[in-house]
């Protein structure tokens, strides 16, 4: 089998994004760069699957500037086996990263992709099922288990009352939740054994789609802003507040 | 102009999230049409009628509908939604299943979650977990639009005498299938819709400690929700974690207990109208949030609280 790993790069989740003071778009000057945290959990679960040898080969891919790189060779160091970057300058919308993606699957035919469930700068949560869409393949979106019978998969999906799991032909689209899996740090060996590893690049061109946006920002600001709240001495002095003063308990 | 809102439901009720969609449906135009697909669904569609300022409920009432897969229900919303202007589903684990799919049969790009409406053609989102909100405008000739809940406020459900119309596509992909489901029973209400929320984090130390919390849940009607670090640890279940990949909250009245207030988590409640913060650390980054913050152990607040309510 071969799986398709689909990631993004992203300002890493540690960094608190302000909106820039003209309010043209967010203030991303300096700011440190990561693999988005659902891709990586899509990566290591890949990689388990090649260790498991349900897998064979893992290709990690990546639709972004030259520096998504950076990105793709972490997924080599993780245990990807090749990488792919589509290279553009432009910003390319979830629906175009799903038409990127599925001119990839033509030219791969893996059985399986797996994706992140969302990015955390757009917060979008799309691809993925775009790209199944497309694909006419069936999904497993926010997974936290998957069980490979035949050619069959089995996805366990977190949804807002609990969890639900249901069956998918293969091959498939997979996006991954929280509690799939906890990624493993690349060794220092396999960091040096990454810089090795085949990184082919291609264009939106070369794959003849046209990802240009549909969709225009025209601001982006701050969120409003909380109020400075007070620090209360003991529970009386809060029940008290919540009662009187706040009103939202009697 | 005309908008199709995706009802939500459980083939028995229809869901709290449906109303906040149409409210924001109205804010875009007074031409809206409700489609209830399901299977076995009728109480859900007369319930559909009631909405008051609704021409149509369509109701697809087909076996393939009826654990909503993506992969059908994506597929006849898709040919339902051709003839409108704008298509809306609430932002919930099974909207944000499907709509991706909806948007990409008719070739346009989503609108994911958005907050408010400025025009038929532009809204307001959030982007990085909350900390920026983008003013965004679609040119596709479709719009296809989350809403998130807690940016608008419910609907009217009594009053409306809206028309049922049968829709007759069964589109079944037969690609995939539902296995089975484990849904938490719980008396509380729910973690959305809720007006007051108390949540814990990592500083409940395990889940029989979440105890603490339900007494004190019992006697304000609250529901129980907790951070990524309790749902990550094993105490509580994911249906409870609020936080920028789980559940939005904005209740009157939320008490975060134990939670340090990492970025991933205040994106899920920092829009809740009174916020109040139990922790012994004063330094949480929590507090700034809090209107009201209490430095203190919470084995001991949390007996005293609950006996003080």
């Amino acid at each position: 089998m071969k799986v398709l790993v689909p990631i993004k790069r992203v300002v890493d989740y540690n960094v608190k994004v302000r909106a820039k003071s003209d309010e043209t778009g967010p203030d991303l000057a300096n700011v440190k760069m990561a693999i988005n945290p659902f891709c990586e959990i899509a990566v290591e679960e890949a990689v388990r699957l090649k260790e498991s040898e349900t897998a064979q080969e893992v290709i990690a891919v990546s639709i972004g500037s030259n520096a998504c790189q950076e990105q793709l060779r972490t997924a080599l160091a993780l245990g990807a086996d090749r990488a792919i970057l589509v290279e553009t300058e432009l910003e390319v919308e979830p629906l175009g990263v799903a038409k990127l993606l599925k001119a990839v699957v033509e030219k791969e035919q893996p059985d399986l992709i797996i994706l992140g469930k969302q990015a955390i700068d757009d917060d979008s949560n799309q691809t993925g099922q775009m790209l199944a869409s497309l694909l006419s393949y069936a999904q497993g979106t926010f997974a936290s288990e998957i069980k490979i019978e035949g050619d069959k998969i089995d996805v366990t999906r977190e949804v807002d009352g609990g969890l639900q799991t249901v069956s998918l032909n293969l091959p498939a689209v997979v996006t991954t939740d929280l509690r799939l899996n906890e990624p493993r740090y690349a060794s220092l060996p396999n960091i040096m054994k990454a810089k090795k590893k085949s990184l082919d690049t291609l264009t939106p061109e070369e794959l003849n789609v046209d990802a240009s946006p549909r969709i225009e920002t025209l601001k982006v600001s701050p969120p409003p802003e909380r109020a400075a709240g007070v620090i209360v001495e003991s529970v009386d002095e809060l029940v008290e507040k919540l009662k009187n003063e706040a009103k939202v308990i009697t | 102009m005309s908008i199709l809102v995706v009802v939500e439901h459980d083939n028995e009720e229809l869901k709290g999230a449906t109303l906040n969609t149409v409210t924001a449906a109205k804010e875009i135009g007074s031409e809206i049409d409700l489609l209830v697909a399901g299977f076995s669904c009728d109480s859900v569609a007369d319930q559909a009628c009631s909405i008051p300022g609704i021409g149509k409920v369509l109701v697809a009432n087909k076996e393939s509908y009826k654990n909503f897969l993506a992969e059908n229900i994506g597929t006849l919303v898709s040919e339902v939604g051709k003839g409108y202007s704008h298509i809306l589903a609430a932002a919930t684990s099974n909207g944000k299943n499907f709509m991706p799919r909806v948007a990409a049969l008719l070739d346009v790009s989503q609108v994911s979650e958005i907050i408010s409406v400025l025009s038929e053609d532009t809204f307001e989102r959030p982007i990085y977990a909350g900390n920026c909100i983008a003013t965004v405008k679609s040119s596709d000739p479709i719009k296809v639009i989350t809403v998130r809940a807690t940016g608008f406020d419910d609907c009217e459900v009594e009053g409306g005498s809206a028309t049922k119309e049968i829709v007759d596509l069964d589109s079944n992909l037969g690609i995939s299938s539902f296995v089975g489901e484990e849904l938490a029973e719980s008396d509380r209400p729910e973690l959305t819709s809720a007006d007051i929320v108390i949540s814990g984090g990592r500083g409940m130390q395990n889940g029989e400690n979440f105890s603490l919390l339900e007494g004190i849940a019992d006697k304000l009607g609250a529901a129980i929700g907790a951070s990524r670090a309790a749902v990550d640890s094993g105490f509580v279940p994911n249906d409870m974690q609020v936080g920028q990949t789980g559940k939005i909250v904005a209740p009157n009245l939320y008490i975060a207990v134990g939670i340090s207030g990492a970025i991933q988590h205040l994106a899920g409640m920092k829009d809740s109208k009174v916020i109040v913060a139990i922790n012994k650390d004063e330094e949480a980054p929590i507090f700034q949030v809090a209107d009201y913050g209490l430095v203190a152990d919470l084995f001991e607040a949390l007996p005293e609280l609950e006996s003080k309510l």
